[in-house]
């Protein structure tokens, strides 16, 4: 049932236990009981909404930010990832394979905020060797949601 | 002034319109409908199926193909019906693309009945056998297929149905709209009355890929001694998500393709092209993009038939196709009052069992192409409406 409840999950965090239990033919026992492990096994590590931020006048801004780090002997790119992740600006730290090291999403109330906060905590990093920023213009999709109505169902009301 | 009346074939006027023409015009004037009343796949057609189609396009595949469709095609058919069904059809002259399932079984019932022809069709079905078979001279013989029995024909009700002008039985299953599938030793006692007769069996599989049982679908042609009397009809519209490419195909014995194929090349020409190459990739490419289909139906079939029973209507498990068939009678109203109640009063459309023939009286179907999240919300309006009448 593992995989296919978190499937679920992943689409909609709002399925009651009672609805996941019919659909995975299961009991809302077995289910509630599966959903309690993976929290505990830290498999789910949180529910959160997804918001289209523009629709409410949210002036904020976000960007990713392609950073170059030297990794230090035994903790390789550990080290500066854990220290990147503390801000509460950072939404997220990806390391990647490519031209860079690391891909870190940062939210603000604003471009020239988000600047000030790479310029002055990100780009000072002791290895961090170089940052290139990038502001996100507009959101279409995000966490597998759509932002933009583009599909509509044009399938008839009654159709045989 | 012309008179039409005059004009028009008695046999086409005769034909009666659809039943559910009045739920269209209440749908019509509302714009919040939550329906659960349409009869196709939800999904897209899978990306790699469009992508071969765009290719085609791209590489200037734009003129007819051959009459019975791309040989390519047809050896894929081949290849995908033997591994699914059993069953072993020569691609040079046991198959035929058809616009649709449609098409085939339209042109099926031209090639075998000559007017007066009996064919057998089981009820609550899909609601074009009768008319064509009106349309070609036939006369229709209706088995009212029961729910004590799953909706399944059984053995006394076919030997009861034939008569000596018995030309054909139509065995739609997996079934439209009763989600009902006939399994082996059901086909194996239907065979053992027809296998001595000359009567052809129409089988329309066009749900095949959406069984929910342990076991897979089977197919009439496989049982014993079938092979030789049954026209297999299947489609990509249902397993593939495709019913807009407009492509089925028909298999069966030469001696009988060939004159449907006549029929074809006369009426059609050929089966779209730009399909038949995307319809290519489906058969070699897409077994997983159909599972993860199959599975996400599965989720909402088990939703959905919850979801009635809950609010007191009895709904049987449907084990194939996409519909839920519950039970109405509960609630004292007839299938076009329940239908036509639920759409003015909840904004709900579903379409009465009586839309696919008198035996659909008591029953309305509920489509489960949509959203876990749409169906959801309709089985809150309908609990409401239950409870309110």
């Amino acid at each position: 049932m593992r995989n296919e409840l978190l499937k679920l999950l992943a689409t909609n965090a709002r399925y009651t236990v009672e609805q996941l239990a019919v659909m995975l033919a299961e009991t809302p026992e077995a289910v509630a009981a599966e959903i309690d492990t993976l929290q505990k096994e830290g498999v789910i590590c949180g529910y959160k909404t997804v918001i289209d931020w523009e629709k409410v006048d949210d002036t904020s801004v976000s960007a990713i930010i392609e950073l170059n780090v030297v990794p230090k002997a035994d903790l390789g790119f550990e080290e500066v990832a854990e220290k990147v992740a503390s801000y509460s600006e950072v939404e997220a730290v990806y390391l990647m394979s490519g031209g860079y090291d690391l891909n870190v999403v940062v939210k603000g109330k604003s471009l020239q905020q988000v600047s000030r906060f790479v310029a002055r905590e990100l780009a000072t990093i002791d290895s961090v060797t170089s940052t290139a920023t990038h502001f996100v213009m507009r959101r279409y999709k995000e966490m597998d949601v759509k932002l933009i109505e583009t599909e509509k169902d044009d399938r008839g009301t009654f159709l045989l | 002034m012309i008179d039409y009346s005059k004009i028009l074939s008695r046999t086409v006027t005769e034909i009666k319109p659809s039943g559910i023409r009045k739920f269209f015009d209440i749908a019509a004037t509302m714009d919040d409908v939550i329906s659960l009343g349409v009869g196709e796949p939800d999904f897209q057609t899978p990306w790699s199926i469009r992508k071969a189609g765009i290719t085609s396009l791209e590489k200037g595949k734009t003129k007819y193909t051959s009459n019975s469709g791309l040989i390519e095609l047809r050896k894929e058919i081949s290849n995908y019906i033997n591994r699914k069904c059993n069953v072993e059809y020569n691609p040079t002259n046991e198959i035929l693309l058809s616009v649709g399932g449609s098409e085939a079984i339209d042109a099926a019932l031209r090639a075998i009945i000559t007017p007066g022809d009996e064919v057998i069709i089981p009820q609550p079905s899909y609601v074009c056998y009768e008319p064509i078979t009106q349309l070609v001279g036939g006369v229709p013989v209706i088995i009212e297929t029961l729910a004590e029995n799953d909706f399944k024909v059984t053995p006394e009700q076919l030997k009861n149905a034939i008569s000596e002008k018995t030309k054909a039985l139509i065995l739609p299953y997996p079934c439209n709209p009763t989600g009902a599938i006939m399994e082996k030793a059901d086909l194996e006692a239907l065979a053992q009355i027809l296998r001595d007769t000359n009567i052809v069996v129409i089988s329309d599989e066009i749900y095949s890929e959406l069984t929910f049982t342990d076991g897979e679908h089977v197919s009439i042609a496989s049982i014993d001694g079938m092979r030789e009397r049954t026209i297999l009809i299947n489609g990509f519209s249902k397993a593939f998500s495709m019913t807009g490419w407009r492509l089925g195909f028909a298999c069966g014995p030469q001696e009988i393709i060939s004159q449907i194929t006549k029929i074809h090349q006369f009426a059609i020409m050929c089966a779209p092209t730009t399909a038949q190459y995307a319809a290519i990739d489906a058969l070699r490419n897409c077994d997983e993009a159909v599972a993860n289909m199959k599975a996400e139906y599965n989720r909402r079939r088990r939703l959905i038939v919850d979801g009635f029973n809950k609010a007191g209507l009895i709904c049987r498990e449907p084990k194939g196709a996409f519909y839920a068939f519950p039970c109405i009678k509960s609630t004292g109203l007839t299938s076009e009052e329940f239908c036509e109640r639920l759409i003015q009063e909840k904004h709900v459309a579903v379409v009465p069992g009586t839309a696919f023939g008198k035996g659909g009286e008591g029953f309305v179907r509920a489509s489960y192409c949509y959203s876990p999240e749409h169906i959801i919300e309709a089985l809150r309006r309908i609990d409401e409406f239950v409870k309110e009448i």
